[in-house]
């Protein structure tokens, strides 16, 4: 055979090669490398001049070497050289190696590019092609702007040859793909096109790449590509098979440009004009045709170039979306495939009908084919091709077959590859969700998928059965009935412990009446899991007993039994051990009234994205997901949440996790029932309330005060000296407040630093309804003090009277300063007056976490440094307080020590007052 | 009625994803860009590597080691397609070579399985019932070759004769000293026993 011997054979370079195979060791492969290596640097180094074979053969083992993963860092030089050879090889191998181990030298890109525009300018076009391909190859920056424009003028040249006209036009796609804005469309863009009708049928595959790439980001200036497209298409699809002779790949005639054809189609609508429209659908049919007629050869080449076509041809049509009977012809191709033994077809066809299920002309025939991809479910061997039928079985869901498709996912469930389990929940959980006509279906369908892969239900899974659970009413009961049922069972899932605590904690009494499920059977089954469970599951058990509490009186005496044990009130968690101390006092403290005030059943959640979809999207990537939110209802839509809610939820409970999230700072549900604990050991209520005052000190939203009557909800912004805050006021009660007043006052002192104006409120505020004040600030000069926000209202006939700290703070007054390492400490120097200095050491009362230690100093108002502190656990900020008088710059650190749990801050500023307020305010923060 | 349909028209346009001309040119979809493409032993050792986009070498070799992995653990019966980052891979084995490229999404999966074996077609003429060793040892010119076919990973040429003729030319234009009637290329054209030799496993 001539096969090795072929070429130029050289000798010493295939020596070398079977030396590397025959090394016994990677320690001996390299051995042998670096002793090349080193024999390659002294030829080159040596005084003696290589003469152009020896150089290609040591070039061509350098670039060997590097293929085989090692570094090369010489001998760029001697490629170079080889460039300028005039034997063909030489020349070869040199381009070769340059185009692999292209360097970002600019020196060599310099000679690179004179060699090639030697190498273009030569007329022979095998040279041509040679420097077409390094250019293609390279495809930098730099080789873009010395030949974007050289390029075009080849290609569309009268006397190019055909082969270089191919390498032209491809050479010039790799340029505009990598830089567009070099390669501007010009006069030789028309004359681009008209390669279109060249006789020559691969210049007419090399352009049609182009020309798609092309009219991709400039559709107006190709249009008239799409008449000429449509007519070679017609002449390839009706050319018998001998006609194109070369270009028929396995009796299909040019399989590759019919494809090229149909994708540049795609850039455009259907043709306007008629009876380019009609040509276009008759080609349409034809493949469509051709792909029922016997394969003209058993090979599977033969089936793969027509099937490529056929392919591309569907998604034409599914791109225009406008032929009914296409489309509907498409889709019986597609169901013929989905049972072919070619396992590829499969796949493909799979892959394909997805689209096909969001057309509304071919929604229905897709449905069509449900058996066959459950089948396909059910006995594909390739994990891949599951993978498409459920992604199928997705997009063809609606509600007819919402139950059938539902029940055939939970049960591939229980098998499917692991690594896809998680999607396929999401995906059912949205189904069912999207579909439910009646929730017990939806409740079932969700328990299920608890039961069968627990692990793989996310939190948003279980988050949002919940939601819906408690936005509609008319199935409540049954969710009890149910996980009630479930938990019965002798293992059962986290997650479901977690759904039947909560649930079980909101609605035990709708099922207390019959004796099987009576509370303290219900209370028992649910203690029973309790010790099997981690720490948030526990935390959440705890509250659905302070709920049993509520609903079963007499349940109270076991439930305080089970809380005042050492294991509750001594746990070692600091959650679990707070909740059981706190729950354990409030059930002993409180009046059933209060009880049953504060464990009120948790109101409706407000309407949202589901947040399972947004799951589901995040993971398969926008672009990914079949158009079924398009068509979303939301089933817990219940109108009845107007912006009351979505106003007073800002500041404290901006989502739904947040809610059940139990390690996050305290939520509103929590928080209700600190207050009311804290409430009954103080029982004052015309006394100044400041309890949420400090929350504000780091943001400008949220609730300012909230009681069985009234929530007062602030957002707030700061321009240098002056402030705007928007009070809401809102009527939790169904009744109207009458007299409705308020009003701000400020000690004396605070009367000259600090001007607070604000406009009257409507004296009427009806049940359910917020009104909006709007307070205006200008901090005259610094201050310490609070001004009091006095609110009055007649609810029932009693007088309300509530006074509230308004959260203006001095350093709402910063603007944030960056400042260098250099400047900050000179500042700081400057700063060095006792007086001037405020230091406090604390101890630390939240978790120290650099995150929310960074988000409160940027909330506090100054600008947090980088890279100033030499310690990087230490925070650094700077920023000036503005006022009408004055302006004072502020310096502050802050050094935690993780260890001791405690942070030390020091505060410098000009003015020992403002050093003072600024370190009180912000290290009660941490 | 016209009106009326183009109203319709219109109203489905913005529900579909990738309709109309001007969104599909918004998200900017290449078409029929192969990324790279990979040719590695049964055992793992890469044969050879063609990028067509600008990838750092750090980066190509964790690519490679990934992919080789995934692929090598195949069964035989599975289909030649898979997803892989927001990649599609296409492979196909031929004996103990593994012919693997990258295409995206969006591209046509068997003509890229066509593309591989027109490849191998040319090899096997060019070599003559083609081997690992040929492409071990004679690396240059299989890199010539797949140069002579794909461009910036795109079809230069779809027709065999053209590409192979224009590798013969530069084989002739090679040695001053060969033999002018020694040209094996044209000696072997219809002959496909490398093909047979090698089978489809």
């Amino acid at each position: 055979m001539p096969a090795v011997s072929k070429g130029d054979g050289m000798r010493g370079l295939a020596v070398f090669i079977s030396d590397i195979r025959n090394c016994k060791s990677k320690e001996a492969e390299i051995k042998r490398i670096n002793k090349e290596l080193a024999n390659i640097r002294s030829k080159f180094k040596g005084d003696k001049a290589l003469d152009g074979y020896s150089k290609k053969k040591y070039v061509c083992k350098l670039l060997f070497i590097f293929l085989l993963g090692h570094d090369i860092d010489f001998g760029h030089m001697e490629a170079v050289n080889l460039l300028s050879s005039n034997k063909y090889t030489e020349k070869q191998i040199g381009y070769l190696f340059i185009s692999v181990l292209v360097n970002s030298n600019s020196d060599l890109i310099r000679l690179i590019n004179n060699a090639i525009k030697n190498d273009l300018a030569s007329r022979n076009p095998t040279f041509m092609n040679l420097a077409l391909h390094c250019i293609a190859n390279v495809g930098s920056r730099e080789m873009a702007e010395a030949f974007a424009s050289e390029i075009p003028r080849i290609l569309v040249a009268g006397d190019t040859m055909d082969s270089v006209k191919q390498s032209a036009a491809l050479c010039l796609l790799r340029l505009y793909r990598s830089s567009p804005e070099l390669v501007p469309l010009g006069e030789w863009t028309a004359r681009v096109v008209h390669l279109l009708n060249d006789q020559h049928l691969g210049v007419v595959t090399a352009a049609t790449s182009l020309i798609t790439t092309l009219a991709q980001k400039n559709p107006d200036d190709f249009k008239t590509s799409i008449s000429l497209a449509v007519a070679r298409l017609s002449r390839i699809v009706t050319s018998a098979s001998i006609d194109l002779q070369d270009y028929t790949y396995y009796f299909v005639a040019a399989p590759w440009l019919s494809v090229k054809l149909l994708r540049l189609l795609q850039c455009y609508p259907p043709p306007e004009d008629a009876a380019l429209r009609g040509r276009l659908t008759e080609c349409l049919e034809t493949i469509l045709n051709k792909a029922q007629e016997p394969p003209k050869s058993k090979k599977v080449q033969h089936s793969n170039a027509k099937n490529a076509v056929l392919f591309e041809a569907i998604s034409l049509i599914i791109h225009h979306d406008s032929e009914p009977t296409l489309l509907v012809r498409a889709c019986n191709q597609l169901g013929q495939f989905l049972q072919h033994r070619e396992t590829n077809l499969r796949y493909l066809a799979l892959e394909s009908m997805c689209t096909l299920a969001s057309s509304e002309f071919s929604h229905e025939a897709v449905k069509t084919h449900m058996e066959t991809v459950i089948n396909a479910l059910k006995t594909e061997r390739d994990v891949s091709v599951r993978q498409r039928a459920v992604d199928l079985l997705y997009a063809m869901c609606d509600r007819s077959n919402a139950k059938q498709i539902v029940a055939e996912m939970l049960r591939y469930l229980e098998t499917a590859d692991y690594s896809i389990r998680e999607e396929i929940v999401l995906k059912v959980a949205i189904l069912a969700e999207k579909y439910a006509v009646d929730y017990t279906w939806y409740v079932d369908t969700i328990l299920n998928l608890i039961r069968i892969a627990g692990d793989y239900v996310s939190e948003e899974v279980w988050y949002r059965v919940i939601q819906i659970v408690i936005n509609r009413d008319d199935v409540q009961g049954y969710a009890a009935k149910t996980v009630f049922e479930a938990l019965q069972a002798p293992a059962c899932h986290e997650n479901l412990v977690k759904v039947g605590g909560y649930i079980l904690g909101e609605f035990g009494n709708l099922i207390a009446g019959d004796s099987r499920s009576s509370p303290l059977v219900q209370f028992n089954l649910l203690h029973s899991k309790f010790h099997l469970c981690s720490v948030p599951t526990r935390a959440l058990l705890l509250s659905a007993y302070i709920k049993f509490i509520n609903l079963f009186p007499e349940v109270k005496a076991t439930i305080q039994d089970v809380l005042r044990s050492d294991s509750q009130l001594r746990n070692a968690d600091v959650e679990l051990q707070q909740r059981a101390v706190e729950y354990l006092r409030l059930s002993c403290v409180a009046s059933t009234d209060i009880l049953a005030t504060v464990l009120e059943e948790m109101p409706p959640f407000p309407e949202r994205e589901s947040s399972i979809l947004a799951k589901l999207k995040k993971k398969k990537g926008p672009g990914n997901l079949p158009d079924i939110n398009n068509a979303r209802r939301n089933v817990n839509g219940s109108s009845e949440h107007t912006e009351t809610n979505e106003v007073t939820n800002q500041g404290s409970t901006p989502s739904f996790t947040d809610l059940l999230n139990l390690n996050s700072s305290p939520s509103t549900g929590a928080s209700l029932l600190v207050d009311a604990f804290s409430d009954s050991a103080t029982p004052a209520s015309i006394d100044v309330n400041e309890e949420n005052f400090p929350r504000f000190v780091c943001k400008n939203n949220g609730v300012l005060y909230e009681n069985l009557l009234l929530q007062v909800g602030l957002r707030s912004e700061y321009r240098q000296n002056l402030g705007r805050i928007y009070v809401f006021y809102g009527n939790k009660t169904s009744a109207q407040f009458l007299n409705f007043s308020s009003s701000v006052t400020s000690p004396d002192t605070l009367k000259t630093q600090l001007n607070v104006h604000n406009k009257a409120v409507d004296p009427i505020v009806d049940g359910g309804a917020q009104v909006q004040q709007i307070l205006n600030i200008e901090c005259v000069s610094d201050f310490t003090d609070a001004p009091v926000l006095n609110i009055q209202f007649r609810y029932g006939g009693t007088l309300q009277n509530i006074a509230v700290k308004l959260p203006v703070m001095l350093n709402k007054f910063f603007q944030p300063t960056e400042m260098t390492s250099q400047d900050f400490f000179q500042r700081w120097k400057q700063l060095g007056a006792p007086q001037q200095e405020v230091q406090k050491i604390f101890k630390a009362k939240h978790p120290m976490d650099k995150e929310v230690t960074k988000a409160k100093i940027l909330g506090f108002g100054v600008a947090l440094l980088e890279g100033v502190d030499p310690n990087s656990e230490n925070f650094v900020g700077a920023g000036i307080i503005h006022t009408k008088s004055t302006q004072v710059g502020c310096l502050l650190r802050l050094e935690p020590n993780t260890q001791a749990q405690m942070y030390r801050l020091t505060l410098r500023t000009s003015r020992d007052t403002v050093s003072q307020r600024l370190c009180e305010l912000l290290s009660e923060q941490f | 009625m016209r009106k009326e349909e183009k109203k319709k028209e219109k109203k489905k346009e913005g529900k579909r994803r990738r309709s109309s001309t001007f969104s599909v040119c918004a998200c900017s979809s290449e078409t029929e860009l192969m990324r790279f493409m990979l040719l590695f032993s049964r055992q793992g050792k890469l044969r050879l590597q063609k990028w067509y986009t600008a990838t750092a070498e750090r980066d190509k070799k964790k690519m490679v080691r990934e992919l080789m992995q995934i692929v090598l653990a195949r069964k035989p019966k599975m289909c030649s397609f898979l997803e892989w980052r927001d990649l599609k891979i296409v492979y196909k084995r031929y004996a103990s070579l593994y012919f693997c490229c990258a295409i995206e999404e969006q591209d046509n999966e068997l003509i890229t399985l066509e593309v591989i074996h027109r490849f191998v077609e040319l090899l096997d003429k060019y070599f003559g019932s083609v081997c690992e060793l040929d492409i071990i040892f004679n690396f240059e010119k299989a890199y010539f070759i797949l140069d002579e076919f794909l461009m910036g990973g795109e079809i230069q040429d779809t027709s065999k004769k053209s590409v192979l003729k224009a590798i013969e030319q530069s084989d002739l234009l090679q040695e001053v000293t060969w033999a002018p009637n020694f040209h094996p290329l044209i000696l072997q054209v219809g002959l496909l026993q490398g093909l047979l030799h090698m089978g489809y496993i």
